[in-house]
């Protein structure tokens, strides 16, 4: 087990260490990163002064290992815009985007798991079609159209949510939007997992011996079924924060997924480089988090030397 | 086995075809589905075809004219004006170009793109194998919207670079599959047969390995087609998808955010058409996947968010 959590870990840091590649790479391949810098009516003189005073005159991959000991250190430079070093930025946004997160996945686990779990026990009812067509619609749905019409019904014409403001009620319509597509594909998986499982010998002894139909369900089945629930929901959580993009440009709502818009749109090059490394440092500890949840659920999963799980 | 009679609690048995049903089943979705993308195609193809209008003329006298009203011209305006007064129609006739272009394109490029990878994958082995198949987790895990709005901000709007990135994000599910599918294939005897009687790899590959994943990559490229639509949709929204003098589905719905309380129409069509069309191509693939291979179950639609 430990062993387990050290190789993952390891790679963790494999992963962080090729998104610094990758991004350094995307803005230093893209030409002369100082042209990102200067107006458009610098001058040659303008320019050989800023490459040089940010060092983008050095060799390339001198740069980069600059750019990354700073980066351990956690220091990903000022941001062009703020005027602040980046990093505290980023993590001042990063509660509001997780609250969203979290919020959304609450309502897939909340909303879309009894639903999918009564689909199948309830195979082939009317509730079961209208959940499919739910869960259909709701992954095809464009996340910024679902945003938009929700604004529209509820804070323009029935006036029920304020579209900006504080307090809970701010984070309604955005967390209904960014949960929408979870919920479809939680209450999908869930149903085809359950359906998988309901098949099986053991649930049918577990009735014979006369367990009630609530006992039989959630505990015998629902717990077997839950493994690949619980991936996608890990999965989905990947999603939600890049979904968190266009529902927080949508809402104009405070988090990460704005700032890194902003960032990208004012050519934010410090700030890109550090929303980037801490989003995938919050991915990559939570799939760990999954991972290790597994085994409280499933006992029957142990993790050896290896760690292909 | 189930004796006769004996009928379960708890799994209640499928019931089918009921009264209440018929009409639900009876709409047979593939084949609507079959024609919403066959409309859509058309509008892509030839949209002189579907509307004589011009999706970029600006008529400042006609701004903001609600569905169905009469222009100063004369004419009537099937979904109203927008903003400039640009006919929203026409520019929903061609928003389908930059929708389905761009989608194909992506999904041609994934599919080479992830085709390749799963091969090499899966006949070097070793080093590469795990190199690639290492990445391939990593992209899953990781939101590539990020790292596709920093490429497009950085390399400029174009067409070629959005297409670039929405394909790049969306190679992992072909290099699964095509990487799956050739390891259990090169196990079979007629490709050892083929091997022995001196055949070369890439003749094998071709004779092969390909035809028995391809039933399996239409029907990935299927629900890349609506995943990538969707993707395309969503920078152009973000404002940082195709260039804006283009029209494109997310590209209106982001321009008539701002007239949301008054002129919902701006927004309201171009989200009917995108929701439409990638319903329609998902349904598609749901068929398409009955029909062709019955042994994959799990949904590949591969989305960016």
């Amino acid at each position: 087990m430990t062993r387990y959590i050290i190789g993952r870990l390891g790679w963790a840091v494999v992963v962080l260490w090729t998104l610094t590649v990758v991004v350094f790479g995307v803005i230093h391949l893209s030409g002369d990163p100082t042209a990102l810098y200067v107006g458009q009516e610098a001058t040659a003189q303008d320019y050989a002064v800023i490459r040089h005073a940010l060092g983008f005159d050095r060799p390339l991959l001198q740069q980069y290992g600059s750019f990354l000991a700073h980066a351990v250190r956690g220091d990903f430079g000022r941001s062009l815009r703020f005027q602040q070093p980046t990093l505290p930025i980023v993590l001042g946004r990063l509660p509001a985007t997780l609250e969203l997160a979290v919020a959304a996945i609450g309502l897939a686990v909340i909303l879309a798991i009894p639903l999918g779990v009564f689909s199948a026990v309830r195979h082939g009812s009317a509730l079961d079609d209208i959940g499919t067509v739910l869960a259909l619609s709701g992954q095809c749905m464009p996340t910024f159209w679902l945003g938009i019409m929700l604004i529209l019904i509820f804070s323009v014409q029935l006036r029920w949510v304020p579209i900006f403001g504080t307090g809970p009620l701010r984070l309604v319509l955005p967390a209904v939007t960014l949960g929408a597509w979870a919920m479809a594909r939680t209450a999908r998986i869930t149903r085809s997992s359950m359906l998988e499982v309901l098949r099986q010998d053991y649930l049918r002894t577990a009735e014979a011996k006369g367990l009630s139909a609530a006992t039989v369900v959630l505990k015998h089945a629902l717990r077997n079924g839950a493994i690949p629930i619980l991936t996608s929901l890990g999965l989905d959580f990947g999603n939600l924060l890049g979904g968190a993009v266009i529902v927080e440009t949508v809402f104009g709502y405070p988090g990460v997924g704005l700032l890194s818009v902003n960032a990208v749109v004012g050519k934010d090059i410090p700030l890109i480089q550090a929303v980037v490394v801490v989003v995938a440092a919050v991915l990559v500890l939570l799939n760990l988090g999954i991972d290790l949840l597994y085994v409280v659920l499933d006992p029957r999963i142990r993790y050896g030397s290896s760690y292909g799980a | 086995m189930v004796p006769n009679g004996a009928v379960s609690m708890v799994i209640a048995p499928p019931r089918r075809l009921r009264g209440r049903h018929l009409l639900f089943r009876a709409i047979r979705p593939i084949r609507a589905s079959g024609l919403v993308v066959a409309a859509v195609i058309v509008c892509a193809a030839a949209p002189g075809f579907v509307t004589h209008g011009n999706p970029n003329a600006v008529h400042l006298l006609a701004r903001f004219a609600p569905p169905m009203s009469r222009t100063p011209a004369g004419t009537v305006s099937l979904l109203g004006t927008d903003e400039l007064g640009r006919d929203i129609f026409t520019r929903l006739v061609y928003g389908a170009r930059t929708s389905m272009l761009i989608g194909a394109a992506a999904v041609l490029f994934a599919g080479v793109l992830g085709t390749g990878l799963g091969l090499t994958a899966a006949i070097r082995g070793g080093l590469a194998d795990s190199v690639i198949m290492r990445l391939a987790d990593m992209q899953f895990a990781f939101p590539f919207i990020l790292l596709a709005i920093t490429i497009i901000g950085i390399f400029g709007q174009t067409i070629q670079n959005v297409i670039l990135v929405v394909g790049l994000s969306n190679w992992v599910a072909y290099a699964r599959i095509v990487r799956a599918e050739t390891l259990a294939v090169r196990e079979r005897a007629y490709v050892e047969a083929a091997r022995a009687i001196g055949m070369t790899l890439t003749r094998i590959v071709w004779r092969h390995v390909l035809p028995n994943v391809c039933a399996s990559l239409i029907v990935v490229a299927t629900f890349g087609m609506a995943g990538s639509i969707l993707a395309e949709a969503g920078l152009s929204f973000l404002g940082l998808g195709v260039p804006l003098r283009i029209p494109s589905w997310g590209g209106m719905l982001a321009d008539g955010r701002q007239y949301l309380d008054t002129e919902y129409w701006l927004s309201f069509f171009p989200g009917i058409a995108l929701f439409i069309t990638v319903l329609a191509v998902n349904l598609l693939g749901d068929g398409l996947r009955d029909a062709l291979d019955p042994y994959v179950r799990t949904r590949k639609a591969s989305r960016f968010w």
